[in-house]
């Protein structure tokens, strides 16, 4: 118990840390892949890696999101330790994974937790873009079906913050397969009156759009989000030209009717939470 | 056969003489009626169904279907479909649910079509609500693999109680050529990929991905199509049968049970 009960605590300090926005070094800078401006990490913190000359969202990790969502001290770590066995002992894939877990501090490309917002129980997971570009392994799909059966149990509203590029390759097939069952799972979850909110942020493509993302009850999109089933690159040299600005983005799919609204980060816990009393029974008490 | 190694199957899963969805319906089904249209926004001819009577039994059937002739390749868009082609499959086969027929999807393609269209019609989401509706069918589903089955775009037809797998049929997360570019940057790579990724028949049976395997003619199936659908048709009619067993209340429940536990040996809690 005590090891579990220290990670906790490491990461709830973690947590902390970056709630107050301590983590970055004060000299440290950052360039916008949006606009190429410069700014101060710490200014960049302070505005959640939102651009403060241009809007652009900055990709931010798992244990970053959930502190911009969840209640402080709320955050209760679920499957932690669930990590990929290299199932089909697929050359070089081993050292990977094991570099990955040195780089990001995660086991794998998915955190899930439960916490609060606003005091209302979630269960909530995130996809980490870090991590082998938040690809499915079967793990990951393991800890997404893990989530949604505890949600299920506990009767508790769903969030899923997607950003992947897709399947994880080295797991072949058995990646494709966690899109069934992410999707199978979720239609049992839905059956039993269940709520999903899913939040599609930058990258989502590939299986994990065309499963999970795409299934929520309410489907919220981080502005300029890529979202689509095949990458641009795989239609620009299906279709032997270059894609238009701005196509399979967030306001792209909410204009073709694929997103119910796109939400910039800084409104994104207000609206979560807006929605958590929408859905309460009888009310909003 | 077993002798082949996995890009050989390749090569002999995608000749154009193997029969399709068209030949298996055409063989091995009787008075089958073509249902067209997503009643949305169009028909994508790349998927091919409707209801028909097997063994004087009706029953949904549908597939994607690439064509024997150019002009036919064009026209099915080579067998890679749209949205509206998966929204058309899953309008039949909940029809089917409504009517308690059986469900019966041959799976024959590289994949979805990744074309802008595609794309702005919602693409992922026609897949993601396939399966989505697909896992929880009243009625029994049986898919036979009787091609090459990429990605997102096979399963979404191939969420079924029994997925059986001719010998030869490839079944991978993504074309070798796609998977080797991707991984290595080189689409000239793909035999190696093909070896790596575990997409033959006994591989997959292996991984418990399908549940049979159905023998094809020396060489493959269509250097002898009469005995392929025979082979086919054995297989189907076994597995339908097996599953009228297991009853209307427990079917969708059957079916759940296999995805939910799909690679379960894939991952374990580290400390």
């Amino acid at each position: 118990m005590i090891p579990v009960f220290n990670k906790q605590k490491k990461h709830m300090l973690a947590l902390k840390a970056l709630r107050a926005g301590q983590s970055p070094a004060p000299s440290a800078e950052e360039a916008c892949p949006g606009c190429g401006a410069t700014t101060p990490k710490q200014t960049l913190s302070r505005s959640l890696y939102v651009c403060p000359a241009c809007g652009y969202h900055h990709h931010i990790s798992g244990y970053f999101r959930l502190s911009l969502v969840l209640d402080s001290g709320s955050f209760r770590e679920l499957d932690e330790n669930l990590t990929s066995n290299d199932p089909l002992c697929f050359p070089g894939y081993g050292e990977k994974l094991a570099a990955m877990q040195q780089k990001t501090g995660i086991a794998e490309a998915v955190v899930t937790a439960a916490g609060r917002i606003d005091g209302r129980k979630v269960a909530v997971g995130v996809l980490d873009s870090r991590f082998l570009m938040g690809s499915m392994s079967a793990a990951v799909g393991e800890k997404v079906t893990r989530l949604i059966e505890y949600a299920g149990k506990n009767r508790l509203p769903l969030i899923i913050f997607s950003a992947s590029g897709g399947a994880r390759m080295q797991e072949g097939i058995l990646s494709l397969m966690q899109m069934a069952k992410t999707s199978a799972v979720l239609a049992r979850f839905s059956q039993r009156g269940g709520l999903f909110i899913s939040v599609l942020t930058d990258p989502t493509t590939g299986g994990v759009s065309a499963s999970f993302a795409n299934l929520g009850d309410i489907v919220l999109a981080e502005p300029g989000a890529l979202i689509g089933f095949a990458g641009p690159r795989v239609i620009e040299q299906t279709i032997g030209q270059k894609l238009p600005e701005g196509f399979q983005r967030a306001e792209f799919q909410e204009e073709h009717g694929f997103v119910d609204q796109v939400v910039p980060r800084r409104e994104l816990r207000g609206v979560l939470s807006q929605l958590l009393t929408l859905h309460t029974r009888g009310g909003g008490a | 056969m077993s002798g082949l190694r996995a890009a050989e199957r390749v090569a002999i899963a995608r000749h154009g003489g193997r029969p399709g969805v068209a030949e298996y319906i055409e063989g091995l089904f009787t008075d089958f009626f073509e249902q067209r249209g997503d009643r949305q926004s169009r028909e994508d001819p790349s998927i091919l169904g409707g209801i028909a009577l097997y063994r004087g039994k009706p029953v949904t059937v549908l597939g994607t279907r690439k064509g024997t002739t150019l002009e036919d390749h064009l026209k099915f868009n080579f067998g890679m479909p749209g949205p509206e082609g998966y929204r058309k499959a899953l309008r039949i086969m909940k029809q089917a649910e409504k009517f308690g027929r059986p469900v019966v999807t041959f799976i024959d393609t590289s994949g979805a079509y990744p074309g802008m269209e595609a794309e702005a019609r919602g693409q992922g989401e026609a897949i993601a609500r396939n399966l989505f509706e697909m896992s929880r069918l009243q009625v029994p589903v049986v898919a036979v693999i009787c091609g090459e089955a990429g990605s997102g775009g096979a399963l979404a037809l191939g969420v079924a109680n029994t997925v059986l797998m001719l010998e030869n049929a490839i079944y991978s997360v993504l074309s070798p050529e796609g998977f080797a570019s991707i991984l290595w940057k080189d689409a000239n790579r793909s035999a190696e990929a093909s070896e790596l990724m575990k997409l033959t028949a006994p591989d997959l049976l292996e991984l418990g991905v399908i549940d049979g395997i159905i023998p094809e003619p020396p060489g493959g199936a269509h250097l002898d199509p009469a005995f392929q659908l025979q082979a086919v048709d054995k297989a189907l009619s076994t597995a339908l049968s097996a599953l009228s067993k297991i009853g209307e209340l427990s079917i969708a429940g059957h079916r759940y049970k296999k995805f939910r536990a799909m690679g379960g040996s894939a991952y374990e809690e580290g400390d």
